[in-house]
């Protein structure tokens, strides 16, 4: 193997999975090794590529400015992306863009517990960038065949059958979440459905 | 070991008629260099062979197939250590960076091309750029996953007539632009001859301060949510990528008084969009040679319909 490290792959993930994603785990004992969550599908993601609605931007720091985005996919699905002086450039993005737009995001997934026990997902962003309706529509579709794949993937490796191939995340993915994996292929109809719907809207 | 009996078998078949050697003999002998003295089983059954052929009285080429060895193409070699023979054609000759180097550069078949080198001790002759050749007996190599190949002493060169078209090993990416590196944008370069070495604070690492020579280039990752590459755009694909020529670069420095404005600006009209890249690689990079937008509709209708019946 190459000594070099090698890039993440940004996973494609709608918000209703990514969500779902609360379970995270590093590959090594190592400080600075990468963290990854897990997602219900059977796969790392360590970093993510999102394409959506920005329906909302607000300051929610305290002390200093920490700039809270909400990102709706096809589905009505929201992410939450967060971004403070550690992502300036993000949170200038945030500050400045007016919803609603269409943006592209690169960042890491992140999770954090609230007072009540619950586990949140969220995007760190690494960028933040104004896109047009072609580019989220790519998206919309590539996002849905990763996930296909993914959902095939699961379903020939679910321990839960008589006969299945091995697989370490859909193993980790079956122990941790026991996922109900026809969520997220409906996830995927319902997404490509939506092009169905604008097309059929009488043209204006 | 039913590995090594397949090989035995191979070598007596092709000793049977000039030899009276069992399969058994054979067997034991590649048993001996590969188990005890850990030779690799292609190195192994070249010394069977040979010493098979000795005793027949035989030359290599009587007995065909070159021996054992497998003839390969460029595209073909993807492990390291194997005995190989290929016909290729000489595309580029490099400046040997050490003494024991005789000769190194690309070798190229229809398939495309792969690195070479000929060692000075193997005492070869002289490869010229251009011509091709038949090489026998020639040692696959790798390096941080790049394949290349090694001449050596036992290796056989025959130039040829044969006419090659040797094929671009360029490649073909999809995928959106997820990361924008730094050295992109607005740099200068050093104008020494023959350097062209990126300024580091107005500095070369090789000659030191220089008055640097201003270029635009773009070094970004495409991701396709399976893989990534890294692609570097050179000044005419920057400006046909970006809109943004060497001269509107150095006006837009100017007034800021700051070159990183150049980079800034650039990632808000490429970041995240999807593209179509193709050119030939170097090392881990891929030479951005064509570049399209991807705009164009892409159709639900597959995905949907496959969605629907798992």
């Amino acid at each position: 193997m190459a000594a070099t490290p090698t890039r993440e792959v940004a996973r494609r993930v709608f918000a209703g999975e990514f969500n779902d994603a609360t379970y995270t785990f590093k590959e090594s004992d190592d400080d600075r090794a990468p963290v990854y969550v897990l997602l219900p599908t059977g796969q790392r993601a360590n970093r993510v590529f999102v394409v959506g609605t920005l329906t909302e931007t607000e300051d929610v720091g305290e002390d200093s400015e920490y700039w809270q985005g909400r990102i709706v996919d096809p589905n009505g699905d929201t992410y939450f992306a967060y971004a403070g002086q550690y992502q300036p450039d993000a949170a200038s993005m945030l500050r400045e863009l007016e919803p609603p737009a269409y943006v592209s995001i690169v960042g890491k997934p992140r999770t954090y517990e609230t007072d009540d026990g619950d586990v949140n997902v969220s995007i760190r962003p690494e960028s933040i960038t104004p896109v047009d309706e072609t580019t989220r529509n790519r998206w919309v579709v590539e996002t849905a065949e990763r996930t296909l794949e993914r959902v095939e993937g699961y379903q020939e490796a679910d321990p839960t059958q008589d006969d299945y191939a091995t697989d370490e995340y859909v193993q980790m993915a079956h122990d941790e979440y026991e996922p109900a994996i026809e969520n997220y292929r409906r996830l995927v109809v319902e997404a490509l459905e939506s092009f169905e719907e604008e097309t059929a809207e009488p043209e204006a | 070991m039913t590995d090594l009996h397949t090989h035995a078998d191979e070598i007596h078949e092709q000793f049977a008629d000039q030899l009276d050697v069992t399969v058994e003999a054979v067997e034991e002998r590649l048993d001996t260099l590969v188990n005890e003295y850990q030779v690799p089983i292609s190195e192994a059954r070249r010394s069977v062979t040979n010493s098979y052929l000795d005793e027949a009285g035989l030359d290599r080429e009587d007995i065909g197939g070159g021996g054992g060895n497998e003839t390969v193409q460029a595209a073909d070699v993807d492990a390291p250590e194997e005995w190989v023979d290929m016909t290729a054609k000489v595309v580029e000759l490099w400046e040997p960076r050490s003494d024991a180097v005789a000769q190194v550069g690309l070798l190229g078949d229809e398939t495309g091309t792969i690195k070479f080198t000929k060692w000075s001790k193997s005492d070869l002759p002289e490869l010229a750029e251009g011509a091709t050749y038949h090489l026998r007996n020639i040692v696959t190599d790798e390096y941080q996953g790049r394949f290349s190949v090694k001449l050596n002493r036992t290796t056989v060169i025959e130039e040829t007539d044969e006419e090659i078209e040797v094929g671009d090993d360029a490649l073909e990416v999809e995928g959106a632009l997820v990361d924008i590196q730094s050295g992109s944008g607005l740099i200068k370069r050093c104008p020494e001859e023959d350097c062209t070495r990126v300024l580091q604070n107005g500095r070369c690492s090789e000659h030191g301060e220089v008055e640097g020579e201003f270029d635009l280039r773009i070094k970004g990752v495409l991701d396709d949510g399976e893989e990534v590459t890294e692609v570097i755009f050179d000044q005419e694909a920057t400006e046909d990528l970006t809109g943004i020529t060497l001269e509107e670069a150095k006006d837009m420095a100017m007034d800021a008084l700051d070159t990183s404005v150049v980079v800034e600006e650039m990632q808000g009209t490429i970041m995240g969009r999807y593209y179509r890249v193709q050119g030939p690689t170097f090392g881990r990079y891929l030479l951005a040679d064509e570049v399209e937008t991807l705009t164009d509709a892409v159709d639900p209708e597959a995905t949907l319909i496959k969605a629907r019946s798992i």
